[in-house]
């Protein structure tokens, strides 16, 4: 395990024949997928395909039906796995930001840290700061998320999860909720992230940000994956009728 | 005219008598206000208890918590005090006036609480939850550090309504002896034989609840609830 | 066990009790008939003269509702009853009951159609009086209405509590259902009559907390 160097290094982030159904809905119809380090995994696909569910089953914020889920080399669907210790692991950033409107961005960023983690307040506020800098934000750690425009807001839910020192990160539609002037900022930080070395999980509809940034892209419907590749093969020649009405009604949309 | 002022005056506002009985009353006013405290401590203690509990979803609790609250939303708090302090001593099991008062008002307090609090955290929106699991916060954690401050500030203005609805209640205390305001303040009334310590009495409830009613109305505003 | 039940809720004295209760629960009924109407009827004045938003009057109000807030209606009762007859105003039980309902009640359902109307947005005030409604016609039939049914889950709530509290007019003697009931106990020596009674409070007033619990539940998932 330790001459990662001679064998292509081992998924972060493995899923296997997962299934997921919401009554006679099947959201996820056998999901196979694995992401190793540092790589950037863009999802892409109609609304409905299953993509959000795809990722919130990841951390199990919803329970898969049946399938295996495996970070860092353990499957967290076996019974008895810490699940809050795993999800210090995956970070996860919200459509809708989610930040705690009762407290500061320093207080959002630092909670897990203190409450699960046990660091000491002035440990916790440090990494903080840290994660807070990181997202250009260290001048706003004492606003309230009110206080704060969109962009800002969802900076500061990166560093929320970036904070805890995951080993991935998922973004779900992470700039969806954001008015057009804002996006830039948030998808700066995304690029900074990738530059970084952060293997990063997202779900997006910013095809351009795509095209820049992604390794691979995977292209869901009825939840299946139905073709995966570089953007270049998906955006450029994707090989589904499926996949190329979807990209081509996708930019179009976009201008 | 004239003369039906003075008698006025003599008989609501007679300084000698209010002199002479206004020790009492703040015996009376000292025993409401140490009942009201017990009361809020004890309810808001048990609501907020309650509310969390049910948080868990735990099928037999929820119906005994639903239970409960429906009995004391519908039962009368006289009824529930008089039940408390002439009931149960068939039981041997005596109540002073104090106990039976406090016990009485902190349970309808309680469940009045609870029902406020629940939909408080009924109304915390869904993602709140997700945000703080997928940080690796447990059930109770995310319940107390992030949903519950939240519920429990956006319910401030019915609650802060119920309290003071509940607490005035202390009054009531009166009717099983109680030596509250309205105990000391009647009996006086009937040794003087002049209204005068009932004026007494009914300031002494503006002095207390007047500051609470301005107190309430300034968080209402203090923790309206920006998004 | 058996003892419990017989000491609580011995059916034989139950039996024996049962007129006396029925009058006081008669009783309760007919008080309930009175100070809902006159507290509602109260309420709707206050809210009226609100909405002519005359500056002074409308701080005379506040006052009023905060004074009335602040005072318990035992307290104000007492006061009517046992305090206007040194003034040589000698007054009923019933007429006692009834001021100090009309008083407090009043205040509370003053405060209930006052939000009331402030929900009704202002067009609808404007578009009623374009069509030529007079202000009493433009409340009466476009904006009361509306606000009515905007606060109608308060409106059950507060009419809950005028309920509840038509057990304070056993302080000054008048044979409703809780002062029978403790008539009774006395006479009887045991808790039965109390128990019979709650039950009573409790069949009547259940179904109000249900249906208030059905309309807290459904304004949330409006939101």
């Amino acid at each position: 395990m330790t001459s990662a160097e001679a064998v292509p290094p081992a998924p972060i982030l493995e899923l296997v024949a997962l299934h997921k159904n919401f009554g006679p809905l099947k959201v996820l119809d056998g999901i196979d997928l694995a992401v190793r380090p540092r790589e950037l995994v863009f999802v892409i696909g109609p609304s409905g395909s299953g993509k959000s569910t795809l990722l919130r089953c990841c951390n199990r914020l919803e329970e898969p039906d049946s399938g295996a889920v495996i970070v860092d080399g353990a499957d967290i669907m076996r019974p008895g796995t810490d699940l809050n210790a795993v999800r210090q692991k995956i970070g996860m950033v919200f459509q809708s930001f989610n930040l705690y409107p009762h407290m500061t961005a320093l207080g959002n960023v630092t909670l897990a840290l203190r409450k699960v983690q046990g660091l000491a307040r002035d440990a916790a506020e440090a990494r903080g700061r840290a994660a807070l800098a990181q997202v250009g934000l260290a001048d706003k750690e004492n606003s309230y998320p009110n206080a704060l425009s969109g962009g800002q807001q969802q900076r500061v839910g990166i560093a929320r999860a970036l904070a805890l020192g995951p080993k991935i990160v998922l973004f779900d539609e992470p700039t969806s909720a954001l008015d057009p002037e804002l996006v830039g900022s948030v998808l700066a930080v995304m690029r900074e992230l990738k530059a970084a070395g952060m293997t990063m999980v997202v779900v997006s509809h910013e095809l351009a940000f795509a095209r820049a940034a992604a390794d691979r892209v995977v292209f869901m419907e009825g939840g299946r994956i139905v073709e995966q590749g570089s953007p270049e093969a998906i955006f450029g020649n994707p090989r589904e009728a499926r996949t190329r009405a979807f990209v081509s009604r996708l930019s179009q949309g976009h201008g | 005219m004239d003369n039906g002022l003075e008698r006025l005056v003599f008989a609501f506002f007679n300084a000698e008598i209010a002199a002479a009985w206004a020790p009492k009353i703040l015996e009376g006013m000292w025993v409401t206000i140490l009942v009201s405290l017990a009361v809020v401590a004890t309810g808001l203690a048990l609501g907020l208890a309650l509310a969390a509990l049910r948080a868990y979803r735990i099928g037999p609790v929820d119906v005994a918590i639903v239970a409960f609250v429906d009995i004391l939303r519908a039962l009368p708090p006289l009824v529930v005090i008089i039940i408390l302090f002439f009931a149960f001593p068939y039981l041997d099991l005596p109540m002073s006036a104090f106990t039976a008062t406090w016990l009485s008002l902190s349970l309808v307090l309680a469940a009045f609480a609870e029902e406020i609090w629940w939909a408080g955290i009924l109304a915390v929106p869904r993602g709140q939850w997700e945000a703080a699991r997928s940080t690796g916060l447990g059930f109770g954690a995310t319940l107390g550090y992030v949903v519950l401050p939240q519920a429990v500030r956006m319910t401030v203005p019915p609650l802060v309504n119920r309290v003071i609805a509940v607490t005035k209640g202390t009054a009531l205390g009166s009717v099983v002896a109680l030596s509250e305001i309205v105990s000391q303040a009647s009996s006086a009334a009937s040794l003087a034989g002049n209204p005068t310590p009932l004026t007494l009495g009914a300031a002494a409830y503006l002095a207390i609840f007047v500051p609470v009613v301005v107190l309430g109305r300034w968080l209402e505003t203090r923790f309206a609830w920006k998004r | 066990m058996a003892e419990i039940l017989d000491t609580f809720f011995n059916i034989e004295i139950l039996l024996r009790v049962l007129p006396f209760i029925l009058e006081g629960l008669g009783m309760t009924l007919l008080l309930c008939a009175i100070t809902v109407p006159i507290g509602l009827a109260g309420g709707l004045a206050v809210a009226w003269v609100w909405s002519l938003k005359k500056r002074y009057v409308n701080w005379a109000l506040v006052v009023y509702v905060d004074f009335f807030r602040a005072f318990p209606p035992l307290v104000l009762l007492i006061f009517v009853y046992f305090g206007l007859p040194f003034v040589g105003v000698d007054l009923s039980p019933f007429a006692a009951v009834a001021i100090a309902f009309l008083l407090n009640a009043s205040s509370y359902y003053g405060e209930i159609f006052r939000a009331g109307i402030e929900s009704v947005p202002h067009g609808q005030w404007e578009a009623a009086r374009a069509s030529g409604l007079s202000r009493f016609q433009t409340m009466r039939y476009v904006v009361l209405p509306q606000a009515t049914r905007n606060v109608l889950p308060d409106l059950i709530g507060n009419t809950l509590e005028v309920v509840k509290l038509t057990t304070i007019a056993s302080v000054v003697a008048l044979g409703e259902l809780l002062h029978a009931a403790r008539l009774a106990q006395s006479l009887v020596y045991n808790p039965t009559p109390i128990v019979a009674a709650a039950l009573i409070y409790l069949a009547l007033l259940w179904p109000a907390v249900r249906l208030l619990r059905h309309f807290e539940h459904r304004h949330l998932v409006a939101r």
